[in-house]
C-alpha cells in the first residue's frame, strides 16, 4: 500500500523550500534527509535531548516532535541558517569555540540554537538565566562547564556588535545584520 | 605565529565545522541508501518457535527481511570473544541474528532492509515471532545462586574465576591489629552517547570493493572482521569512522552484529544500505557497564596502614562476553590505587545474566575498584578516629619509589608497574583546592543553621596508554602543506587538533598547515583503537616519532640545496634555514618537490625536480639506496608496558534534609596526566568525565525487572545529567613526565569519570553520618537509610570522620 503524501511549503534558512512527505514524517526526518540540512541532529526522537532543536518562527523547537506536515508556511532556521551568508560564524558559534564549548559535536546545533533564541530574548543573561536556558538539552561529553562559559561570552559578543546577535530572520535571510 | 604549540590551549581545528553543521555523522552519510531495521527480541530468555514474515511482504518499499536461516556460516556464525584470557574458561558470544534462544531483550532476531527507515519499521512491526519462554536470570546474586541457567553449557552461569594475589592476604589480615569486613555493590549504567551506533555500506561490484562507514572506536579491526566474514581480502575493504557523536567505550565493541549484516546486505542486494540505531535500541541492544558487587575484607595497624586486603568480585557480564573479562580485571588490579597495601588477593566471579551485554564505558571497571578501595579507606579512618586525609597519606606510594611495582599482572598482559607520580602532591593539591583543612568548622556552622553539608575525597592511579601499538604517517606535499594520519578514531577528543599541535611542534611549521585523519583505514590500516585513554599516548607519540623522520629527511634534502651541514639546520614556519639565520632558507613545499625526482613536470615548482633540472653526481641514482622519494615518514610507538596517570578529587555536597536529595556544592580535580599537549582540551576531558561520574553517583541506572525487562529505556527514564545536575568543577594539574615515551604524556580521557562515585558517598556519608555503601544514591534510597539507622546503629558513622 502506498502512503499518501502532502504538499509541504515552508522558509528553511531564508530560503523557500516545497518536499511531499507522509502526514508521519517527521521535521528533523525532512530537515535531514529530504532537505539535505544534516547539521540538524536527532539523539532520542523522544524530545528529551535537545539535539534536534531549531527556530520555528524564532521560537525553539524540537524537530523530532514536530510532523514536517505542521511545519507548512513557517519559517525554520537550522545550524546550518546561524552563520553569515557569508560563512562569517555568529557570535554565539564563535563563543562556542573559543570557550571549547564542545567536543564531538552532535548536541551542538541543539545547544547553538537554542542559545541563539535565549540571548535574543535575553541578551544579559544572568548565571541563573543562562542555567534555565540550557537545562533542556544534553550534553554527554562536557560537562556543560564551557557551554555555560559560551553562552557568557556570546552575551559579550553580541554587546559589543550588537547587530550581529539574532538569528537570520524573515524570509530573505537578511534579518539581523 | 610560533610554531611551539604542545602545551597550547590552542583552538580547536574541529569547531568550525561542527558548528556550522557541516560535521558528517554516520546518518548524515548515504541519503539515497537503502534502511535497515531490526526486530528485537522483547524476551530477556526464550526459544524462537517460529518466524512469520507473512504480513510484512505488503509493505511497500520492502526490499528484504533476512533471518538466521538466511544467512551463509560465516556470516551467522557466533561473534568472535575479541578479548581471549584463560580465565575466561566458559565465552560465549552471540550470532548476528538469533538462531534458536534469545538471552536478552533487544538481541536482534531479524533484519529488514526497506526504501526507508520508516518502512522498514513497518515491516519489522508486522513480523510475527513466536517464542517460548524461558526463566530469566536477572541480577548478581540469582546469577551466582544458579537456580536458573544463560547458557545450557556454562554450569553455575559462570564466565570467568580470575585470581589476583600478592602475598598472603588471609594470614595478613589474620595478623593485623584491626579487622573490618563489609559489603559495596555498584550498579548499572552505560556510556550513553548522544549518538548511537551507526553502519552504512557500499558495495563496489566494478572492483569487488566495500566502503563501510561505522560509528565505531576501532575502525581497523572492524575491517578485520568484516573482510574475515565477508571472505574478502583486507585490501578490498575500506571502513571509515566519520565523525562521532561520543563514544566513552561502548564504540570500542565491534563486530556488532549490525556491522557484520549491512556490509553483507549491501554486497548481496548491489546497494547502499544503512543503519542508524535509535535511542531505544541502544538502551537494549548496545552494551552497559559497572555492576559489581564487593565483599571486602582489610586487616590494618593503628595509623591506618593497610596489612592485608581481600576483596571478592562478582561481576556480572550479562548474556555474552564479546568483550573479555577486562573489566574486572581493570577492577581488581586498578583497586589498588596509589598506595601500597602489603598482602592482596582478589577473586573476580564473572557471571551471565539474561541482561545487555557488559563492555567498558569509560574508566572501564575503575570506578568500581576505586569506589571499593576509597570506601576501604573511609572505613579505616572511622573505625580509628582518623582524619580521612591521613590515613590515605599513610598509604601512599613515595614519589622516590617509582618505578613501583605492584606484583600483579595488568589488563594489558604486562607486569602492573607504575612509571610515574606524586601522589602526596596531588592530595595536597586538593585539599589545599577544597579548604580541606578548615571544613570542620563550616560544617558545624552550617549545621547550626539546619543545614548538612559534607567533604569528600577520593585518589586514583589509571592505567592509561596500553599497547599494543600505534602508527602515524607524516607527509609534506608541494604546496607545503603536512597530511597526518594515524589509525584510531576520534570522538570528540580533539584530535584533529592535538595532534596537529605535536606535528606542527615537532616540524617547525605552521599549525594551519597540518591537517589530521584519523580512523580512516584508506589512511591508514594498522591500528588498534581509542580506549583506556592511549590517543595522546600512542598515536601521539607515534606521530612525532613519524616527524622526526620527516623532518630528519628534509634537513638532509635541504643541506643539499642550502650547502650546509644538516645538523646546522632548523625549521622555522615551514622555512628550513641554518641555526639562527634566516637570510638564505629553502621552504618545506621546496624540499617535498626535491625529494621525489621526476621525469614528468605539471607546474612550475615541479620542473625544478625533473631530470635535466636536478644536479647530483651521474654516477649515483637518483633515488639513492635505502632512500625512498617523496617527503614522508611512517612510525610506530610500541610501550613496554601502560603509564600511570593519578589524581584526586575532593567534592563538598549538601543534604536536604527532609527530601534527602544530594547537591553537589563544589567539586575539585587535581590531576597528573604527565605533561600536557593542550590544557584546555585536558580540562574539558576533566569536565566531562566528572559530570559522568556525577551520573552515576546520584542518577544513572540500569533498572531490570525480575523479567529482564529494561524499565527506564528512555532519556525520560534513566537521568543523565543536563546543565542543572552538574557542578562548577574546579582544576589543578600537576605534571609528572612518563619516562616511558618521548612526549612524557599520560593520557586523560577516563579520568574524570574514576573516582566520583567514592568522593561523592565520602561526602554524602561525611553529611548525613551515616554509611553508603552503595551507588548510584537516589533521594529515595538515602531517605530509607535515614530511616532504617535510626534503628541500627551499625549504619551510622558519627562523630568519628571528618577533618
Amino acid at each position: 500500500m502506498t502512503e499518501e503524501t502532502f504538499e509541504i511549503e515552508l522558509t528553511v534558512n531564508g530560503v523557500r523550500r516545497t518536499a511531499r512527505a507522509p502526514a508521519r514524517r517527521l521535521l528533523s526526518d525532512l530537515l535531514r534527509h529530504g532537505l539535505g540540512l544534516t547539521g540538524t541532529h536527532v539523539g532520542c526522537e523522544h524530545g528529551v535531548c535537545g539535539c534536534c532543536t531549531v527556530l520555528l518562527d524564532g521560537e525553539p523547537v524540537r524537530s523530532c516532535l514536530m510532523f514536517a506536515v505542521t511545519a507548512s508556511g513557517h519559517e525554520v532556521t537550522t545550524v546550518e541558517g546561524l552563520a553569515a551568508p557569508d560563512g562569517e560564524m555568529s557570535p554565539v558559534q564563535r563563543a562556542f569555540q573559543e570557550c571549547h564549548g564542545l567536543q564531538c559535536g552532535f548536541c551542538t546545533p541543539g545547544f547553538l540554537c537554542t542559545v541563539t533564541a535565549l540571548l535574543r530574548d535575553t541578551p544579559r543573561p544572568t548565571d541563573d538565566e543562562i542555567l534555565e536556558g540550557i537545562s533542556g538539552n544534553l550534553c554527554r561529553c562536557t560537562g556543560y562547564q564551557n557551554i555555560r562559559r559560551s553562552v557568557r561570552r556570546a552575551s559579550e559578543l553580541i554587546a559589543a556588535d550588537p547587530a550581529s546577535g539574532g538569528p537570520p530572520a524573515g524570509e530573505a535571510g537578511e534579518g539581523g545584520r | 605565529m610560533s610554531t611551539r604549540m604542545f602545551g597550547e590551549p590552542v583552538a580547536r581545528r574541529e569547531d568550525p565545522r561542527l558548528l556550522t553543521g557541516r560535521g558528517r555523522f554516520l546518518d548524515d552519510l548515504g541519503r539515497d541508501a537503502l534502511a535497515a531495521a531490526f526486530v528485537r527480541s522483547p524476551h530477556a530468555h526464550a526459544r524462537i518457535l517460529d518466524i512469520d514474515v507473512t504480513g510484512a511482504l505488503d509493505v511497500d518499499g520492502l526490499v528484504a527481511i533476512y533471518t538466521f536461516e538466511d544467512l551463509p556460516d560465516q556470516v551467522g556464525a557466533p561473534l568472535p570473544v575479541l578479548l581471549p584470557h584463560p580465565a575466561l574458561t566458559h565465552g560465549r558470544t552471540a550470532r548476528p541474528l538469533a538462531r534458536d534462544v534469545v538471552r536478552h531483550v533487544g538481541e536482534p532476531v531479524a533484519m529488514v532492509v526497506a526504501a526507508d527507515r520508516y518502512l522498514a519499521e513497518d515491516a519489522a512491526g508486522l513480523i510475527r515471532v513466536e517464542y517460548e519462554r524461558l526463566p530469566a536470570v536477572v541480577g548478581i546474586e540469582n546469577a551466582e545462586a544458579a537456580r536458573d541457567l544463560v547458557h545450557d553449557d556454562v554450569p553455575g552461569n559462570v564466565g570467568a574465576v580470575l585470581l589476583q594475589e600478592n602475598g598472603d592476604a588471609a594470614a595478613a589480615i589474620d595478623a593485623a591489629p584491626h579487622v573490618l569486613e563489609f559489603r559495596l555493590a555498584i550498579e548499572r549504567s552505560a556510556s550513553t552517547p548522544l549518538e548511537g551506533r551507526g553502519v552504512c555500506a557500499r558495495w563496489d561490484a566494478d572492483d569487488g570493493s566495500l566502503r563501510v562507514y561505522t560509528s565505531t572506536q576501532a575502525s581497523t579491526s572492524v575491517r578485520a572482521a568484516i573482510a574475515a566474514r565477508l571472505d574478502l581480502p583486507a585490501g578490498k575493504v575500506e571502513v571509515v569512522a566519520p565523525d562521532v557523536g561520543g563514544g566513552f567505550g561502548v564504540k570500542i565493541v565491534h563486530p556488532w552484529p549490525e556491522e557484520v549484516l549491512v556490509p553483507w546486505a549491501a554486497r548481496l542486494l548491489g546497494r547502499e544500505v544503512k543503519w542508524a540505531e535509535d535511542r531505544r535500541e541502544h538502551f537494549v541492544a548496545a552494551a552497559h557497564e559497572r555492576g559489581q558487587l564487593h565483599d571486602v575484607r582489610v586487616g590494618f595497624d593503628g595509623a591506618g596502614r593497610v596489612l592485608g586486603l581481600d576483596v571478592r568480585i562478582r561481576h556480572d557480564h550479562g548474556a555474552y562476553t564479546p568483550y573479555g573479562i577486562v573489566i574486572p580485571i581493570v577492577t581488581s588490579t586498578q583497586l589498588l590505587g596509589p598506595y601500597k597495601i602489603g598482602a592482596y588477593r582478589a577473586e573476580v566471579v564473572s557471571l551471565y545474566t539474561n541482561t545487555l551485554i557488559v563492555t567498558p564505558y569509560r574508566g572501564a571497571g575503575r570506578p568500581q575498584g576505586v569506589f571499593c578501595m576509597e570506601r576501604t579507606m573511609d572505613r579505616i579512618a572511622g573505625h580509628l578516629g582518623l582524619d580521612r586525609g591521613e590515613v590515605r597519606a599513610a598509604n601512599f606510594i613515595q614519589p622516590d619509589e617509582f618505578p613501583y611495582d605492584q606484583g600483579l599482572t595488568f589488563q594489558d598482559g604486562r607486569p602492573l608497574i607504575y612509571d610515574s607520580g606524586d601522589y602526596p602532591g596531588l592530595l595536597r593539591k586538593v585539599r589545599d583546592l577544597i579548604g580541606w583543612d578548615g571544613f570542620g568548622a563550616l560544617r558545624a556552622e552550617a549545621a547550626a543553621r539546619g543545614r548538612r553539608i559534607g567533604v569528600g575525597l577520593g585518589c586514583y592511579v589509571e592505567g592509561t596508554g596500553v599497547g599494543p601499538y600505534e602508527g602515524g604517517h607524516v607527509e609534506i606535499d608541494s604546496a607545503g602543506r603536512v597530511h597526518v594520519s594515524t589509525g584510531l578514531t576520534s570522538q570528540g577528543q580533539g584530535h584533529q587538533t592535538v595532534f596537529a599541535q605535536i606535528a606542527a611542534t615537532e616540524l617547525g611549521v605552521p599549525i594551519a598547515d597540518v591537517h589530521v585523519t584519523t580512523g580512516d583505514t584508506r589512511r591508514f590500516g594498522y591500528a588498534v583503537g581509542t580506549f583506556a585513554s592511549r590517543a595522546a599516548v600512542m598515536s601521539g607519540n607515534a606521530i612525532a616519532l613519524a616527524c622526526r623522520k620527516v623532518r630528519a629527511k628534509a634537513l638532509r634534502i635541504a643541506a643539499e640545496a642550502l650547502e650546509a651541514d644538516p645538523s646546522d639546520l632548523e625549521i622555522t614556519e615551514g622555512e628550513v634555514h641554518v641555526r639562527g639565520d634566516r637570510s638564505a632558507s629553502v621552504p618545506l613545499r621546496t624540499v617535498a618537490v626535491l625529494s621525489n625526482p621526476l621525469r614528468y613536470a605539471f607546474d612550475e615548482q615541479t620542473a625544478a625536480a625533473t631530470q635535466f633540472a636536478v644536479g647530483g653526481s651521474p654516477s649515483e641514482p637518483p633515488v639513492a639506496a635505502g632512500d625512498e622519494p617523496g617527503l614522508e615518514g611512517r612510525d610506530y610507538y610500541s610501550p613496554v608496558r601502560s603509564t600511570f596517570a593519578a589524581g584526586a578529587h575532593a567534592a563538598i555536597v549538601e543534604v536536604d534534609p527532609d527530601t534527602a536529595e544530594v547537591r553537589v556544592l563544589r567539586y575539585a580535580v587535581v590531576h597528573d596526566c604527565g605533561r600536557l599537549i593542550n590544557p584546555m582540551v585536558v580540562e574539558g576531558q576533566i569536565h566531562g568525565g566528572v559530570a559522568q561520574g556525577i551520573g552515576g553517583a546520584l542518577y544513572e541506572r540500569m533498572v531490570y525487572d525480575a523479567s529482564g525487562q529494561l524499565l527506564n529505556a528512555s532519556f525520560m527514564d534513566f537521568l543523565m545529567p543536563y546543565a542543572t545536575e552538574v557542578p562548577h568543577i574546579e582544576t589543578d594539574h600537576l605534571e609528572t613526565p612518563s619516562p616511558l615515551n618521548p612526549l612524557g604524556v599520560k593520557g586523560a580521557g577516563e579520568a574524570g569519570v574514576i573516582p566520583v562515585s567514592a568522593v561523592i558517598a565520602s561526602a554524602v556519608e561525611d553529611a548525613e553520618g551515616l554509611r553508603v555503601d552503595a551507588m548510584p544514591l537516589s533521594p529515595d534510597e538515602l531517605f530509607d537509610l535515614r530511616r532504617r539507622a535510626e534503628h541500627d546503629p551499625a549504619l551510622r558513622t558519627r562523630a568519628v570522620n571528618g577533618p
